[in-house]
């Protein structure tokens, strides 16, 4: 997609990658799944370590439950399913057994968004974050690839309480595969960034390459954008977003999710008292149907032709 | 057990249910009638079984055995059972459900000393024991994590997840205790939604099942001497107790009415002129 591309690979693949390198350091670390851990890359970690891996079958209120029993004993707990189930099912269980006793289990959900694909709207979750978000002290993670997914695990070796961290089940372009990547929990990362910026792009998850990619296009037509990845949507890097809609003036943010709730309406309640405008690129409040991942993201305007698209409107 | 033992546990039980009259007066709401009936096994709980175990100087200690009151809207029994204990001063029971109160409608772990998890939303607690239970296993501790589960709360579809789950992964350190007390809020739960029979729910989940009157301290204590012999057997452990709501206070007995309901103040005079007289003639001395 980006001319940084080089490799392809999965956020849930970075995920596993980093729950191998964080029970290096955390060896009192447990990991649960609910029968998709094939899926979810969790049987990475089981394979490796299988007494600190528990399979709690078919039951995510259950699993969630277990979850925070584990941390109250001193435990940091992952617990995996698909973000539908993980986010939608056990929403009630996180909410009243995990965030409200502020407990250290970080809810680690794959399967994020509309790229699911051929699964249908059934298994196409738009609303996570937008749940996640209503949570009084919740950290939600929306990595742009497997190197931040990876980076994203082990910051959580010191980060104390709840979170809930997205990855998705499409191969990615890796974006951050240089020796200088530095994962910040709460800091917006600027990715692209001029004098001349007279829009600023700002993403999350797997759409982030594709900012870049609408940033080349962009570039090649004379209209200088700013991209900025969101890989901390709660809590919200303020500051970086109200410096980005300051100095370029225009706004679009970008995410598979739905248009409520998401990135999109967090940037919006940042900039609720600012003077400029804002236009969500995401779900636009409908459910997804059945395809492959890059005709759903192409079909629910989420690629970098319609990110230069929107650039193009709201410039004019 | 002696008629010593039995007559001092009688005498705590008298007490905590003044607790618990005394703490949802104040409120002018809460669950009298659960709590009421729940008082022996509380009393038992705390007053015997966990005497050795917790220390209400150090409610953090990790080596102690849980308690996780999975019918969190029980909280004026725990709240009293605790009080009596020491884990906070007897008065504060009349600032339950105030403003700034340490003692939320229900439990708050974070908020209450001796509460071991925040509870309220039927089923979850019981998950939670099993997580406990699981990180005892993982690390060989020794302490044993009890759950309180109610005869409606049961109707929740988590409660079998996690009964499949403590019996899947042999959490023998695991005591659930189901209070059978035949009542939920919309009326008899074998009208609302049966889930009996629950001895043969829980044998077929693969649990050690035991059903005792839980009002008879002989009984609970041979049922809680189980538990203890439990360990090693590879199956948890499930005490079904018949128990009746508003236990203790004659108006309020086996009433579903007063599930959710505090009592006027003339009602609370009766209430608490009834547990005073059965307070005086066990021999006991107003907490």
């Amino acid at each position: 997609m980006s001319a940084t591309v080089n490799i392809s690979k999965a956020t849930r693949d970075g995920y596993a990658e980093g729950l191998l390198a964080l029970y290096a350091k955390r060896p009192d670390m447990v990991v649960l799944d609910a029968d998709l851990s094939a899926a979810t890359k969790t049987e990475v970690f089981a394979k490796a370590n299988p007494r600190s891996f528990f399979n709690c079958g078919i039951a995510e209120g259950n699993m969630t439950g277990v979850a925070a029993g584990l941390a109250a004993c001193g435990k940091l707990v992952f617990a995996s399913s698909f973000a539908m189930f993980a986010a939608g099912r056990a929403f009630e269980q996180i909410r009243n057994s995990i965030a409200y006793p502020k407990l250290n289990v970080k809810i680690a959900a794959t399967h994020g968004g509309i790229s699911v694909g051929e699964d249908g709207a059934s298994h196409q979750c738009n609303e996570d974050i937008a749940l996640m978000r209503t949570l009084p002290g919740m950290t939600i993670i929306n990595p742009a690839d497997a190197v931040e997914a990876r980076e994203a695990v082990l910051a959580m070796a010191d980060h104390n309480g709840p979170a809930y961290l997205r990855f998705g089940r499409l191969a990615l372009p890796v974006i951050n595969d240089n020796p200088d990547y530095k994962f910040e929990l709460g800091r917006a990362v600027v990715l692209r960034e001029s004098a001349d910026d007279t829009v600023a792009i700002i993403a999350t998850g797997l759409t982030v390459a594709m900012a870049l990619e609408a940033y080349d296009t962009l570039k090649g037509q004379g209209i200088s954008a700013r991209v900025i990845n969101i890989h901390t949507i709660k809590p919200i890097d303020e500051q970086a977003v109200l410096k980005a809609a300051r100095e370029c003036g225009k706004v679009i943010t970008v995410e598979e999710h739905s248009v409520i709730g998401g990135l999109g309406d967090a940037v919006l309640g940042v900039l609720a008292c600012e003077p400029f405008p804002v236009h969500k690129i995401g779900v636009q409040d409908k459910f997804g149907y059945s395809g492959p991942a890059a005709d759903l993201l192409k079909a629910f305007g989420l690629s970098s032709e319609n990110i230069v698209k929107t650039v193009i409107e709201v410039r004019l | 057990m002696d008629s010593t033992k039995q007559r001092e546990l009688q005498i705590a039980a008298c007490k905590i249910r003044m607790g618990i009259i005394e703490g949802v007066y104040n409120a002018k709401s809460g669950h009298p009638g659960g709590s009421l009936g729940l008082a022996d096994t509380v009393t038992y709980l705390y007053e015997n079984q966990l005497k050795l175990t917790t220390d209400p100087a150090n409610p953090a200690d990790p080596k102690r055995d849980r308690v996780i009151l999975s019918k969190g809207h029980n909280a004026p029994a725990l709240y009293a059972a605790l009080a009596l204990r020491g884990y906070f001063p007897w008065e504060e029971l009349k600032t339950l459900r105030k403003i700034g109160s340490r003692l939320q409608g229900h439990p708050v772990m974070s908020a209450t000393p001796g509460v071991d998890f925040s509870t309220g939303s039927l089923g979850q607690g019981f998950s939670a024991a099993c997580g406990m239970a699981l990180a005892a296993k993982l690390d060989n501790a020794a302490y044993k994590t009890f759950t309180i589960l109610g005869d409606g709360e049961i109707q929740e579809g988590q409660v079998w997840e996690a009964a499949m789950f403590a019996a899947h992964y042999k959490l023998d350190n695991l005591v659930a205790i189901v209070d059978n007390n035949n009542l939920q809020i919309d009326g008899a739960v074998d009208e609302v939604m049966s889930p009996y029979p629950i001895d043969e729910k829980f044998h077929a989940f693969g649990w050690n099942v035991i059903c005792i009157d839980g009002h008879d301290f002989t009984q609970i204590a041979d049922a809680f001497a189980s538990a203890d012999k439990n360990s090693g057997s590879g199956k948890p452990f499930v005490i079904i107790q018949k128990t009746t709501k508003g236990k203790g206070v004659s108006f309020m007995e086996n009433k579903a009415s007063w599930h959710g309901v505090a009592p006027n103040e003339q009602q609370y005079n009766a209430a608490m002129a009834e547990l005073k007289s059965a307070l005086q003639a066990l021999g006991g001395e107003q907490p």
